[in-house]
């Protein structure tokens, strides 16, 4: 079921050691794009349908096209790795066992977009591959990999680390930019888009880790080539991160189209103790929670679309039925009122209302007229937050109360004695 | 001391994360005074309210006195769903401290975070820079035991 790709050379390959990637054929795809004209390998990555690993899906030709199309020569490339959706290990995962690879997809996308400075924005629990990143820039500078006039190309490119320091939202492009300007990461209103008007007002391009890793191999193989492997509205591999009730949690990468049950039951080996499987949460906490029944589900973007989630299925949170769904609830809701940046006010007001409602369920004190409430909150804050936060933060409600809704209905008709803590 | 750590940062104020860590970071009482903050805004020419407001926005930064050694367990689902609550109840038991408190000698500050992106290990927890995993009661004595013992 696996289909290994990005992680083809994991475990086994020494990460502190470039000469360890060069062995496997490691910045060949880099050399060979110098061989390219910038236009012609966006048109490559065009035909690998190659959509962004980060959670938006969106296709990463279309914002390559719109950086390479500025007239403005000052241009930054700023790689995602400020993975915060919890449940999801995949990147940390790629830049500790493969930082080369990173950097080899950071390099191919700068030269075909003209971009002359990097950032890779590494949130600040990531302490190991922080470090390993570090090493793997010092080793790649060494090996004239980065720099001026790289391989007598006359490419220069430069590439820096910035380190988060402790927020969720920093994940959110906007926020990700004022944070490396170094200010509070709040969003900004969109449009204009950091392809147009990005990193110190320059046309910028931010992809994800795994998006980033992925051109390497779109470069050795071919558009085309790649877009065979998945589905037809979602080539390629995805890297799944399994967590939970499950006996074996761990990174997985997988071609999409392949049933959420079948990585579940045949990766993570099952739930611990056999018990049954109670709540599946998909992407992470902003996205949907399902029964078991719908575990056939394929990994696919677009299936996901029929969510209302922006968020692909990078993350499967596996819950035993032992487990109390408002506890789950109410800690996902305290998550995103921790986390909103408090500049809008759907988000900001949003959450904290919704943690008080899901609270009243969870100590078995809600009525009808709760529920209500609860249900309109959530479509306000899905439909009128600025930005991805404070959509995608009712998405957990919003799914329990479609699939689930007799737990709501039994909590108010049935109060557990003396609440459950 | 923080002289030599801003001297080693060009003055650009795309660099405000970077030294407001490297100096938490450097103090064994782990936070940012009022005054550490006037100078780090004075040395990036930026206005002491921009300096003030990064610090309250990012959960790493305090501006109240901390342990040598801040404990973060993580609060999240899948940490949650292995168990957590029982490594927070034995941590504050141990240190006979509850969250977001500080031990008499200086030692330990307990603090809930955010998912630390390593559920595979869950329940995880951070001390200062380093992460630990798979967790247990007897894990986490012995780990408490060990920077005892470092002092």
């Amino acid at each position: 079921m696996e289909q290994k790709l990005l992680t083809k050379h994991i475990p086994g390959m020494d990460p502190m050691n470039i000469q360890a990637y060069l062995d496997v054929e490691g910045y060949q795809s880099f050399f060979k794009a110098f061989k390219t004209q910038p236009l012609d390998i966006i048109g490559d990555i065009e035909k690998s349908k190659l959509r962004g690993r980060g959670g938006a899906a969106f296709p990463v030709h279309i914002k390559m096209m719109s950086m390479a199309k500025q007239k403005e020569t000052t241009r930054y490339i700023i790689c995602n790795a400020d993975e915060g959706e919890p449940g999801n290990f995949k990147d940390r995962y790629l830049m500790e066992n493969n930082p080369h690879q990173l950097l080899e997809g950071m390099l191919i996308a700068a030269y075909a977009t003209r971009a002359n400075k990097g950032y890779i924005y590494i949130r600040g629990e990531f302490d190991t591959p922080i470090k390993i990143m570090h090493e793997a820039i010092r080793q790649a500078k060494a090996h004239g990999l980065l720099g001026t006039n790289i391989q007598g190309s006359g490419f220069d490119f430069d590439l820096e680390i910035r380190s988060g320091a402790g927020s969720y939202v920093c994940g959110e492009e906007f926020a990700l930019i004022e944070s490396i300007e170094g200010k509070s990461g709040r969003t900004r209103v969109k449009p204009p888009f950091p392809t147009d008007v990005g990193l110190f007002g320059k046309p910028t391009l931010i992809n994800n880790v795994e998006t980033f890793s992925n051109l390497p191999w779109i470069l050795a193989m071919g558009g085309e080539a790649f877009a065979s492997i998945g589905t037809e509205s979602s080539t390629g591999t995805k890297l799944v991160s399994v967590s939970g009730n499950v006996k074996h949690p761990g990174v997985y990468e997988v071609p999409f189209g392949v049933p959420i049950r079948d990585v579940i039951d045949t990766l993570g080996g099952g739930t611990q103790n056999a018990q049954k499987i109670g709540m599946v949460q998909l992407s992470g906490a902003s996205g949907p929670i399902i029964p078991e029944y719908m575990l056939d589900l394929t990994i696919d973007f677009d299936r996901f679309e029929d969510f209302d989630s922006k968020t692909g299925a990078g993350a499967i949170i596996v819950m035993d039925d032992q487990k109390d769904m408002f506890n789950i609830l109410k800690r996902i809701s305290d998550f995103f009122e921790h986390e909103s940046c408090g500049k809008c006010t759907p988000c900001r007001e949003g959450n904290v209302h919704m943690s008080k409602l899901l609270n009243k369920f969870l100590q078995s004190d809600a009525t009808e007229k709760d529920l209500m409430n609860l249900e309109s909150l959530s479509r306000v804050m899905h439909q009128t937050s600025l930005c991805g936060l404070g959509q995608s933060a009712p998405t957990a409600v919003l799914s329990t109360l479609k699939y689930f809704r007799d737990t709501y209905f039994d909590r108010i008709e049935h109060p557990q004695e003396g609440g459950l803590a | 001391m923080l002289e030599s750590i801003l001297s080693k940062y060009p003055k650009e104020q795309d660099m405000l994360i970077e030294i407001l860590l490297d100096v938490q970071n450097q103090k064994t009482d782990q936070y940012l005074s009022e005054a550490e903050i006037e100078q780090i805004a004075s040395y990036l020419s930026l206005p002491t309210a921009h300096v003030s407001s990064a610090v309250s926005f990012y959960t790493f930064f305090s501006t109240q006195r901390r342990g040598e050694h801040v404990i973060q367990v993580c609060k999240d689902v899948p940490c949650y769903l292995n168990d957590s609550d029982n490594l927070v109840d034995t941590i504050q038991k141990q240190l006979g401290i509850g969250m977001h408190e500080t031990t008499e000698d200086g030692m330990f500050t307990l603090e809930p975070t955010s998912c630390l992106g390593i559920c595979d290990g869950a329940p995880a927890m951070r001390i200062g820079e380093h992460t630990y995993t798979k967790l247990n009661k007897d894990r986490v004595t012995a780990l408490l035991a060990e920077y005892r013992g470092k002092r």
